[in-house]
């Protein structure tokens, strides 16, 4: 179980980062949002891992899992659904004001083309 | 009056004359001056106890923690510098209301004008000296204000930014020089720094520490080589220059350096550094101030001149030297007031400052010539002057002052600074009031009105009356000396008398008045020698640095920062990876503490969807439609994990963001194209990938590592799992730590979302009034439209489970604190069920039935929730605790109110609000010229008559 959460931490994360690195608005902004969950999770992690033990108190039962990660990891959740709105709106401005959803600056592109194929 | 209030009432009387300047003039000068008075008052009613020798406290706890509390004391020293700066502060008031012109926005002036005063107060009165440098950095950010107040005048500017450079660097340096000392000390009270002289002065950090502190004191009180801002700030209007140069600001680092007296002073390291910048300042500033041409640069120096004495008289360290000092602070902040003040009289009437365009001004401003010439005696050190008392205490002084082995050198040196310090003022009074009377001056002098004059006339009476009689000001000098000394010292015997004999210093003060006035006859020839005589200008070697400065930086950032995001990001991602794998190989791992759990084929399913998904969407980034379909994947993989992983709340949110989030990409999608072309080199795709690889590798070792060891302490968890039901009345932990535990964070971030929406709102409205509208209006979709865009199936749908969704976001609120739920989750199922009626029905079908604007939701959300903190204030509890009870109404069953529920409304109402005014603000983008607004609310009704009206428009320009 562990691994299958590291690992899915590490696959979000790699994807999320390769469509970070791309040269448009919105590729960048879904690996945002990939590099979102793998954050969260990862902080939803620091609680380890349990199975049925929802932090929902009730007589008899002992064993909880760590209800902290999850109370600030739910308001990140929120919190970046809010962040990635006002990205998508700067993204979207940008595009609608300039027919050009490039993320880098014009000068950026021409040290590319001037360079070429490096 | 408490303390507190006379701190607090210039802070809060700032915000009147703002208030008052529709009123006119006079009633905005009037509260300026009835606040003043107030706090005048307010001080004076502590006079007994501070005559009594009493120290007046106030304390208000703010972070103890930290040591920082909001603790005042009054002391006869505290006392004197208030006084001065609440008096000379009314007298300031009062010119000021004539002085300014109908131009001048006079309540902006006396709004700085007063915050300036309750931040020098401020300093003055405090107890704590972290309390103490917030004050002073309020000091040079409201001086700056007032420097700079005639924002039009490019001097001004300069002067300004000059004197808040000079002075906030020099509190920088003086922050770090009073950690240094609340460490050695170990507390930040003054009270307990100023009991221990010896333990500071044995400390290792004591050289360090003195040199910060001084170098706060000397760029506040201009001493060389930071003298050069003053000059500069006489850019300012008379009446600040006349406040600020006289009794306050510059006056705010020899109050420090009085202050810290007992402790810091008597080391060789104090007297050398103190005494010999003072001398250099002292005779420095009096010879420039001598060949000045303005009346306030010369003012400006002899200012500079005179603290320079202060100064080395403080840094001699001698009881008899701090007495002179304070009697100097008293004579100089009279005399000087007056002067500037006369000064801007002048330039008020005369409609110049230039020395060299006036004279005569005896016969035609008899007044302002009679209230300027005794203060400027007075400054030159004529007996029966104030003036003359201290500057002869200070020569006496001199005399047993012996720097760097040389006896001779300071009485020499002081001797030739009185005598030029004489020279100025002769000149002062020779070459602007004296001599025939011209007719080239740029308007017609006359003595102003009493509003003007009477100011600077209380003043000079002032200056007679101590002169004539010192024996009035003793008592009360030695008193505030008493509290300068501390325990270091005692008070000194001596007496204050116009006569001591025929002592060496009253020959030395002879020599001075009589070398200045033959310094006034060779004046001609000597102004010929200085103006041939190179000089370094200070402003332009500071403009000099600051232009090195800005190229180095422009150097590195410009390569650096070149806009081009993608490099930023691939930068910070090798460079954390980097962090990372350092620490890595660096640092040690413990040995595993937990076994891995076993996985089922159920969680082994959804993890391969999850990377499929991701796997999918790195391949297929192309197609961005895809891509989104398959970041919905990702996003639903998670929520299952979270309902697997025992944290219901989270997949309930996950799931409702997740929603939410799609819809705002879609519709931006909408205007976006549908394609990523090709464009990065195969080089460079091959370089993401590996960044990509290994950040992914990273990241997993580290969570993978991670699960596998527990934590090394006990979490602060289990505080919460014990208390949640008894201390916060809820058995869903996770909601009782969002709206109790950690309610302040909470709080913060409801605000944060609804600052976000407000920023999306805003965003469109700037697109909406910019040049983009026309084109969203006249925007040719690239796409097919469906046919009928608010299809009745769907239409009905929505209305039927509109009040459904209601009901749950109800449930799923209310039994938020005790099952999964909450005010974060119920408002997001909220908004999905309005969105709905958005998509089904279109925009302006919704918007019409809207009862609430967004932006209200939003501010009701946070108000109620702060309210609900503040709620608390009422039973003297802290911000946002909680309460609940158990109450039963039959026939239900017995439940439970808890203020933590209002809270949570609050958030549920700030969540609605966020999101809803997001997404609506992405679809008022969409809205199109040639597509009528449907007041219907779906295209095709059988109960209409005109079913097809609008349908057919979509359909034509989908062909």
């Amino acid at each position: 179980m562990e691994f299958l959460v590291a690992s899915a931490v590490g696959v979000m994360t790699a994807g999320g980062l390769y469509l970070m690195l791309r040269l448009r608005t919105f590729p960048v902004i879904l690996g945002m949002s990939l590099l979102t969950y793998a954050v969260n999770v990862f902080l939803f992690a620091s609680g380890r891992l349990t199975v049925g033990a929802p932090p929902i108190l009730s007589d008899g039962v002992t064993v909880y899992t760590d209800p902290l990660p999850q109370a600030l990891v739910l308001t990140a959740i929120v919190i970046s659904f809010g962040m990635t709105a006002v990205v998508v709106m700067i993204g979207l401005g940008a595009f609608l004001g300039s027919d050009d959803d490039h993320v880098d600056d014009p000068s950026e592109e021409e040290d590319e083309t001037v360079q070429g194929p490096s | 009056m408490s303390l507190l209030f006379v701190v607090a009432l210039p802070f809060f009387g700032a915000l009147l004359p703002g208030l008052m300047n529709s009123a006119g003039r006079s009633a905005c000068a009037g509260v300026t001056f009835a606040v003043s008075l107030a706090a005048f008052v307010g001080l004076l009613t502590n006079l007994p106890m501070v005559l009594a020798g009493e120290v007046v406290t106030a304390r208000v706890e703010w972070m103890p923690s930290l040591g920082l509390n909001f603790t005042l004391m009054l002391d006869g020293l505290g006392f004197f510098f208030a006084l001065l700066i609440l008096g000379i502060g009314l007298l300031i008031v009062a010119y000021a209301r004539h002085y300014l012109s109908r131009d001048d926005n006079m309540g902006e002036f006396f709004t700085y004008l007063l915050l300036f005063q309750g931040a020098m107060v401020g300093i003055v009165l405090s107890d704590n000296i972290l309390l103490l440098l917030v004050f002073w950095e309020l000091t040079s950010l409201s001086s700056f204000l007032l420097i700079g107040y005639w924002k039009h005048l490019p001097e001004g500017r300069q002067g300004a930014r000059m004197a808040l450079m000079v002075t906030g660097m020099g509190g920088l340096a003086m922050i770090a020089g009073m950690l240094i000392l609340g460490q050695i000390v170990g507390s930040y009270e003054l009270s307990v720094i100023l009991q221990s002289r010896e333990l500071i002065q044995a400390d290792p950090l004591y050289v360090p520490a003195l040199i910060l502190i001084l170098l706060g004191c000397f760029t506040k009180s201009a001493q060389f080589p930071f003298h050069f801002w003053l000059p500069h700030a006489m850019a300012a209007p008379t009446p600040v220059s006349a406040y600020l140069h006289s009794a306050t600001m510059v006056k705010a680092g020899i109050f420090l350096m009085a202050r810290m007296w007992p402790v810091l002073s008597g080391t060789p390291e104090w007297f050398v550094i103190v005494t010999t910048a003072g001398l250099v300042t002292m005779v420095l500033g009096a010879l420039i101030a001598l060949f000045k041409h303005d009346l306030k640069a010369l003012l400006a120096f002899s200012t500079v001149s005179h603290l320079g004495l202060i100064t080395m008289l403080l840094g001699t360290g001698t009881a008899f030297g701090a007495m002179a000092a304070v009697f100097h602070i008293l004579n100089h902040a009279t005399f000087k007031a007056a002067l500037f003040m006369s000064a801007g009289i002048i330039d008020h009437e005369a409609h110049t400052r230039d020395i060299r365009r006036l004279g005569g001004l005896r016969k035609l401003m008899p007044v302002t010539f009679m209230i300027a010439s005794l203060a400027a005696l007075s400054m030159a050190g004529i007996p029966l002057l104030n003036g003359f008392l201290s500057k002869e205490m200070m020569l006496e002084e001199t005399l047993h002052t012996n720097l760097f082995g040389v006896p001779w050198l300071v009485p020499a040196l002081a001797t030739f600074g009185s005598l030029l310090s004489a020279a100025y003022c002769f000149r002062l009074i020779g070459h602007v009031f004296l001599g025939p009377v011209r007719d080239d001056y740029p308007a017609k002098p006359h003595d102003p009105g009493a509003g003007l004059w009477m100011p600077p006339a209380i003043l000079v009476v002032l200056v007679v009356v101590i002169g004539v009689a010192p024996f009035l000001a003793e008592p009360f000098v030695k008193l505030v000396t008493a509290s300068v000394l501390g325990d270091a010292a005692e008070v000194p015997k001596a007496y204050f008398k116009i006569w001591h004999g025929l002592v060496p210093a009253l020959f030395m003060s002879i020599f001075a008045v009589v070398g200045g006035l033959v310094m006034i006859a060779i004046f001609n020839p000597a102004l010929r020698l200085w103006d041939a005589t190179p000089r370094p200008e200070a402003k332009t070697i500071l403009d000099a640095i600051v232009e090195a400065i800005v190229a180095l930086a422009r150097k590195i950032i410009l390569p650096t920062h070149n806009g081009a995001f993608s490099r930023y990001a691939a930068i910070a991602a090798i460079t954390i990876i980097a962090a990372g794998l350092h620490a890595w190989s660096t640092g040690t791992v413990s040995a595993a503490t937990r076994v891995m759990q076993s996985a089922g084929l159920v969680p082994i399913a959804g993890w391969l969807m999850l990377v499929a998904a991701t796997g999918g969407m790195v391949l297929m980034h192309r197609n961005r439609l895809l891509s989104l379909i398959l970041i919905g994947i990702v996003g639903l993989m998670v929520s299952v994990g979270f309902v697997f992983l025992s944290a219901p709340d989270l997949a309930m949110t996950q799931f409702t963001v997740e929603v939410v989030t799609i819809i705002l990409l879609l519709l931006a999608l909408n205007f976006l194209p549908n394609r990523t072309p090709i464009e990065s080199t195969v080089m460079r795709r091959a370089r993401d990938t590996i960044v990509a690889v290994a950040g992914g590798l990273s990241t997993f070792a580290l969570a993978y590592y991670y699960l596998l060891r527990d934590a090394v302490d006990t979490p602060i968890s289990e505080f919460h799992l014990a208390n949640s039901y008894k201390g916060g009345g809820g058995t869903n932990v996770v909601n009782v730590i969002l709206v109790d535990f950690r309610g302040f964070d909470t709080y913060g971030e409801i605000i944060v979302l609804g600052i976000a929406a407000l920023l999306i709102y805003a965003l469109t409205e700037t697109l909406l009034s910019g040049p983009v509208r026309a084109r969203l209006l006249n925007r040719k979709p690239d796409q097919l439209r469906a046919g009928d865009i608010h299809p009745m199936m769907m239409v009905v749908l929505t209305r039927v489970l509109m009040p459904v969704i209601l009901l749950v976001g109800f449930y799923i609120f209310w039994r938020g604190h005790n099952e999964p739920g909450g005010g974060f989750i119920a408002g997001l199922i909220v908004s999905i069920g309005v969105v709905m009626q958005y998509m089904a029905s279109g925009f302006s079908w919704t918007s019409a039935r809207l009862r609430y604007p967004y932006h209200g939701v939003i501010g009701a959300g946070v108000l109620i929730a702060g309210m609900t903190g503040i709620g608390s204030w009422f039973f003297s509890k802290p911000f946002l605790t909680s309460d609940f009870a158990y109450v039963r109404i039959p026939p239900f069953e017995k439940f439970e109110l808890a203020t933590a529920a209002v809270f949570d409304l609050g958030v549920f109402l700030a969540v609605v609000g966020a999101v809803m005014l997001s997404l609506e603000s992405f679809s008022r983008l969409a809205r199109r010229s040639h597509v009528p607004d449907s007041e219907h609310p779906m295209d095709i009704d059988p109960s209409r008559d005109d079913p097809l009206q609008i349908a057919a428009e979509p359909a034509k320009e989908g062909g």
